[in-house]
């Protein structure tokens, strides 16, 4: 039995008391490609985060060729020869190929000479070892992202890497690149060193890998030759988690349509998108990360418009090309990234309530505060939102009841059409279950509700039907007696070939 | 020759045919332009803003501005003509040291702001202009070193020439020009400010030091601004507390954004700001021959600054459009 | 995260912790070290006469207050005023009767701030240098008109910052009544709330509906037009107009917004801290002219006070909130 590469014991990881990753062991061998394979959030990009050095365990060990190891940084995790390619690659887009080839590690004072002439020649030979044709003197500006994945690769190849981590590199390729990057990455294989492989695609596991690690709820599931395994145990073991038990709403009238949307299309990013939400009615949107669901609802409410389609709200077509627009329809939007599009750190859990319904609170343009403060404070009620007092900047709210506060501010607007992207995000559980039922109860009060989520749990659990989008398309309409985990993971793995 | 023509596809083309068109749209009208004589004119115009424009370009390319430049030209003549006048038997090549010195001091106070307090470089510098402004009246008591002052050796860098009658300091200023390609060309830090402008998130992450960088950059525009004051002593033989330098940050400014030298950092070159320079320095020789007042400098300055933000914009949305891919990290 | 339901601060902590609460201190204590200096100083006329001369300026301020506010910055405002001076001062000169001639001053001063609106907004070029360049351009563009000559206005035209109402110089009483409505604005209206909303995070206010642009777009022109107003009156105070009116300008008013505790970053900052940032500076200056300082160090000190207020005010924000 050869000594592994990397030998992880025990890893752990917390994340504001959050437990992201749970006592994983793994063991990874010269010279295999090893997928690491799960859900969003299952915990395979922290685990991989930890061994390049980004994240440190909060428990547990690792050991490189035998060796107790302590990753400290990416550098540290670069002198071991431990190399992780982004996604979307760190470059410096002014500087030429070949000096982001070698940035970071010259030897010598800081006034040293640039040894160009050596520099050009070694990225060239590394490029042609690859057998990739850019040109090394052109700068990293305007290249596509494969090839700027390939530099990162050439990168690590550069400072003489023995293991080298992809986090879900073919997300942004075409087929033809990607298959281009596997041909490279066997040859890495072969050479003997690590690839670890983070995919979504089971196709592409199963065409590349060697053996795959299966993440869920922050652990460890199996590990196994990828021949062991059929897609059908993959996936089982991906959503085996056993599903809670959560209250549907009950007695709600559906009633008429309330959002109808018709052949939505936005070129790259999502394509002829069609389906309607009806009033009462809960719809959930399921899909991997990147499959554009929230490029989707980014178009339905005006900040970022589609190109062609129509969308019509309470049976009257319209065109909504400014968010402002959007709200004067009834629409409303929670949206995914709390922090950056959603609250205002610095000003007070009050206007951050009153933010998107001026006229509410004002009369002629002037606010009256008793008014503002009573309806803020009949928010934080009906929402029981925590804090000190309703002036506090809302940075200071933990991020449950930040994003409490951020629905409240929808609900002043009285939406007609609710639409939440990945509205429990990194938040606690007890605060999960109340967010179900404010969900719930708005559905029963008429009030149609796009819901995206991730989890598939949830989707389950809150919604009347549940549509599935895989790269910009719509792939499945789902009504409550269809969908299972298993029918939407099936709908959502990309250009799935997967038979069940 | 990959190298050459990737340099030349660039921005420093461009400058080179405007350059070009323009003194033969000149000499068109007025043929007198095109004489050797003009040429010269030319030159002496340039010297002092194609070294503050050296600096100025490291700072705009480590993704931040320097307006205090004018001042710290105006203080450091300031005191190196007061060294002059007060220590007349002194050896005066200490002069360049006084004024290097000063500007260098100068430069990095801002540094020191921009980067330990975290305060946007726009506002120090703003700040800074004036004190060292006032400064300069301070220690002058607000008169003026007249020419009587000035050494002659000093002054005769601007007259004599070791050849082809072009005056010294216009050598100085080309040999300036060199010394800043070597250095952001061929020595490590000088790749590492492009680095920090291109990307500055990033570069913490390659083990830049992203502080020292800055603080260099900011010494370098000051020292760089400090030479500049003692050439003007040169070149005009006397310093003036309110006029040395005054406005001198937006003929600089304008001469580098023309250069092609990015707002947003990361980009620009030597020989497009030298170009930039020239082109700046061929209006300025043009206006009086065409007969159009003096006074209209500084709108073709300010009208200058912002066409050349237009190019820059549109220049980078094209960067921009060929980088976007789609995919959310996960 | 860490600090999840903390206890809230008494109110006299949080008014401490203002930065408008240290330029009043500031304020109170240059008052002392003035009259220390002059016996003059306690007599109110001579404050507020000392006030006229920097009353335009001050208008503009509380402007560039809401301008910082919103997340930008307009360093053009005092060229803007030199360029509607020159134009007005020109175009009566030429024989164009007075209320056109104003008329062309303020629509130049509302044009140039369209320009610098279009540029920000429209073509999304950042503020700081869009205006440096405008600056040049604008004063650049005065000087093309005016030449290096003096222009003079008619003598009925000169004088405004003499006449006196109600015991105050009218533009001292013009600066409080506009500080008063723009305080009313930004303080209790829904457009002043906005202006926080934007200047906190720009994409929230987008998300939540907030027309960002047309606020930005109608801060700029504002400012445009407060800056040839202020252009107007100091051409009455001066009884001439030259392209160098207002030089340097800008400096002080960025000092005014800064002093009075307007965060450089956006999203933060009062009308009322720049109204008492104004009067601290003309007394400062003031003071500094009765104890023969020359002008020169009172450039030294605005430039160390500007230096200073920012990192003060970045210092108390950082303590109270993060």
């Amino acid at each position: 039995m050869t000594v592994p590469v990397i030998s992880a014991k025990g890893i752990s990881k917390s994340f504001a008391m959050v437990e992201v990753l749970r006592d994983v062991d793994l063991d990874l061998m010269a010279g295999e490609i090893h997928a690491l394979i799960g859900e969003n959030g299952a915990g395979k990009s922290t685990f991989a985060k930890i061994l390049a050095g980004v994240h440190q365990p909060t428990k547990g060990s690792l050991s490189i060729n035998g060796a107790r190891a302590e990753i400290s940084s990416p550098n540290a995790a670069q002198k071991l020869g431990i190399t992780l390619i982004h996604q979307e690659p760190l470059s410096f887009p002014d500087l030429s190929v070949a000096e982001n080839l070698v940035l970071g590690r010259h030897e010598g004072g800081w006034l040293s000479r640039v040894p160009w002439a050596r520099m050009m020649q070694d990225a060239q030979a590394i490029m042609d070892l690859l057998g990739v044709r850019i040109d090394v003197a052109r700068p990293m500006r305007g290249l596509s992202i494969a090839d700027q994945q390939m530099v990162e690769i050439a990168r690590a190849l550069a400072s003489n890497a023995r293991v080298i981590i992809m986090d879900e590199p073919t997300a942004p390729l075409t087929p033809k690149e990607a298959e281009t990057l596997f041909v490279i990455a066997r040859r890495l294989r072969d050479e003997g060193r690590t690839i670890i492989f983070i995919s979504h695609r089971l196709e592409e596991v199963r065409a590349l890998c060697d053996r795959v690690t299966v993440f869920r709820d922050g652990a460890k599931v199996v590990t196994g030759k990828i021949a062991d395994l059929s897609n059908a145990d993959i996936i089982r073991h991906m959503i085996g988690r056993p599903l809670k038990e959560y209250m549907h709403k009950q007695g709600t009238e559906i009633g008429e349509i309330a959002l109808d949307v018709q052949g939505l299309s936005l070129p790259g990013v999502f394509h002829d998108i069609s389906f309607t939400v009806r009033k009462g009615e809960i719809v959930g949107l399921g899909g991997l990360v990147g499959a554009g669901r929230t490029d989707v609802a980014r178009a339905l409410f005006g900040v970022a418009p589609a190109a062609s389609g129509s969308i019509s709200v309470n049976g009257q077509r319209v065109a909504i090309t400014d968010p402002s627009q959007a709200i004067g329809l009834g629409l409303a939007f929670v949206p995914e990234d709390r922090a950056v599009a959603g609250i205002f750190r610095s000003l007070s859990v009050e206007s951050n309530i009153t933010a998107a319904a001026p006229g509410k609170i004002s009369r002629l343009g002037v606010i009256r505060r008793g008014a503002e403060k009573a309806m803020a404070a009949r928010a934080i009620t009906d929402l029981s939102i925590r804090l000190a007092s309703p002036r506090q900047p809302i940075g200071e709210l933990s991020g449950g009841n930040q994003q409490k506060a951020i629905l409240a501010r929808w609900l002043l607007t009285d939406p007609k059409v609710l639409i939440l992207d990945e509205p429990t995000r990194g938040i606690d559980i007890g605060v999960k279950a109340e967010f179900y039922d404010m969900i719930g109860a708005l559905a029963v009060k008429g009030c149609a509700i796009l819901l995206i989520s991730s989890e598939l749990p949830e989707l389950l659990a809150l919604c009347d039907r549940v549509l599935v989008m895989s790269e910009g398309r719509l792939t499945a309409d789902l009504a409550r007696g269809e969908a299972s985990q298993e029918s939407i993971m099936h709908a959502a793995v990309p250009r799935s070939g997967v038979a069940a | 020759m990959n190298l050459l023509r990737t340099l030349l596809i660039r921005r420093e083309a461009g400058i080179f045919v405007m350059i070009v068109l323009f003194c033969l749209a000149v000499g068109v009208v007025k043929p007198q332009f095109l004489s050797l004589n003009s040429l010269r004119i030319i030159l002496l115009l340039v010297p002092l803003i194609l070294i503050g424009a050296m600096g100025q370009m490291l700072v705009l390319v480590a993704r931040h501005v320097d307006l205090s430049i004018g001042s710290i030209l105006g203080l450091s003549a300031m005191l190196t003509g007061m060294m002059f006048k007060f220590y007349p038997e002194i050896w005066w090549p200490l002069g360049f040291a006084l004024a290097i010195g000063t500007g260098t001091a100068l430069g990095l106070f801002n540094g020191v702001l921009v980067t330990y307090f975290r305060l946007p470089a726009i506002i120090v510098t703003l700040g800074t202009l004036n004190l060292y402004r006032g400064l300069t009246y301070i220690v002058s008591d607000a008169k003026q070193i007249d020419r009587q002052f000035v050494p002659s050796a000093l002054k005769s860098m601007s007259q004599t020439s070791p050849m082809f009658g072009i005056p010294w300091i216009i050598f100085m200023s080309l040999g300036i020009a060199a010394l800043t390609y070597v250095f952001v060309r061929h020595s490590q830090v000088g790749r590492q400010i492009f680095a920090l402008g291109s990307n500055p998130v990033a570069a913490p992450l390659r083990g830049i030091n992203a502080a020292r960088v800055t603080l260099l950059v900011f010494a370098l525009s000051g020292a760089l601004a400090g030479l500049a004051g003692i050439m003007y002593a040169s070149r005009w033989g006397f310093v003036n507390p309110s006029n040395t330098g005054n406005g001198f940050e937006f003929q600089v400014i304008a001469a580098v954004v023309i250069g092609g030298v990015s707002i947003n950092g990361g980009s620009g070159s030597v020989l497009g700001t030298v170009l930039g320079v020239l082109l700046l320095g061929c209006v300025a020789a043009a206006l009086p021959l065409l007969g159009i007042p003096g006074t209209t400098q500084s709108a073709i300055y300010g009208a200058v600054i912002l066409i050349a933000l237009l190019i820059d914009r549109s220049v980078r949305q094209q960067g921009i459009k060929s980088l976007t891919g789609r995919g959310v990290p996960a | 995260m860490s600090a999840r339901e903390t206890a809230v601060r008494p109110a006299w902590k949080i008014a401490l912790y203002r930065p408008e609460t240290m330029t009043f201190m500031l304020l109170v204590l240059a008052m002392f070290g003035a009259s220390a200096l002059s016996p003059y100083f306690l007599d109110i006329a001579y404050i507020l006469d000392s006030f006229t001369l920097s009353a335009e300026f001050a208008m503009v301020a509380l402007v560039l207050t809401m301008v910082i506010i919103c997340g930008e910055i307009d360093l053009s405002p005092a060229s803007n005023m030199a360029l509607s001076a020159c134009l007005f001062a020109w175009a009566q000169s030429s024989g164009i009767p007075m209320p056109i001639a104003i008329g062309i001053g303020l629509c130049a001063g509302v044009v140039m701030g369209l320009i610098n609106g279009l540029m920000v907004i429209t073509l999304q070029l950042p503020s700081i240098i869009v205006t440096i360049g405008t600056l040049t351009l604008y004063r650049g563009l005065a000087q093309v008109i005016a030449g290096d000559k003096s222009i003079r206005v008619p003598d009925w035209f000169i004088g405004i910052n003499n006449w006196i109402v109600l015991g105050t110089p009218f533009t001292v009483l013009l600066f409080a009544a506009l500080s008063l409505a723009l305080g009313l604005v930004l303080g209790t209206t829904v457009f002043g709330r906005q202006i926080y909303l934007i200047g906190t995070n720009e994409i929230a206010a987008t998300h939540a509906g907030i027309r960002t642009k047309r606020i930005k777009m109608s801060l700029f022109v504002a400012m445009g037009l407060a800056s040839s107003i202020a252009g107007l009156l100091t051409a009455s105070r001066l009884g001439s107009v030259r392209y160098d009116l207002g030089l340097g300008g800008e400096l002080q008013m960025v000092l005014m917004a800064m002093l009075g505790g307007t965060y450089i970053f956006g999203g933060r900052g009062t009308i009322l801290g720049t109204f008492l940032a104004a009067w601290l500076l003309v007394v400062a200056s003031t003071g500094m002219t009765v104890a023969n300082l020359l002008p020169a160090v009172q450039l030294t000190v605005l430039g160390i006070l500007l230096i200073v207020s920012i990192i003060a005010t970045n210092f108390i924000y950082s303590r109270t909130q993060r």
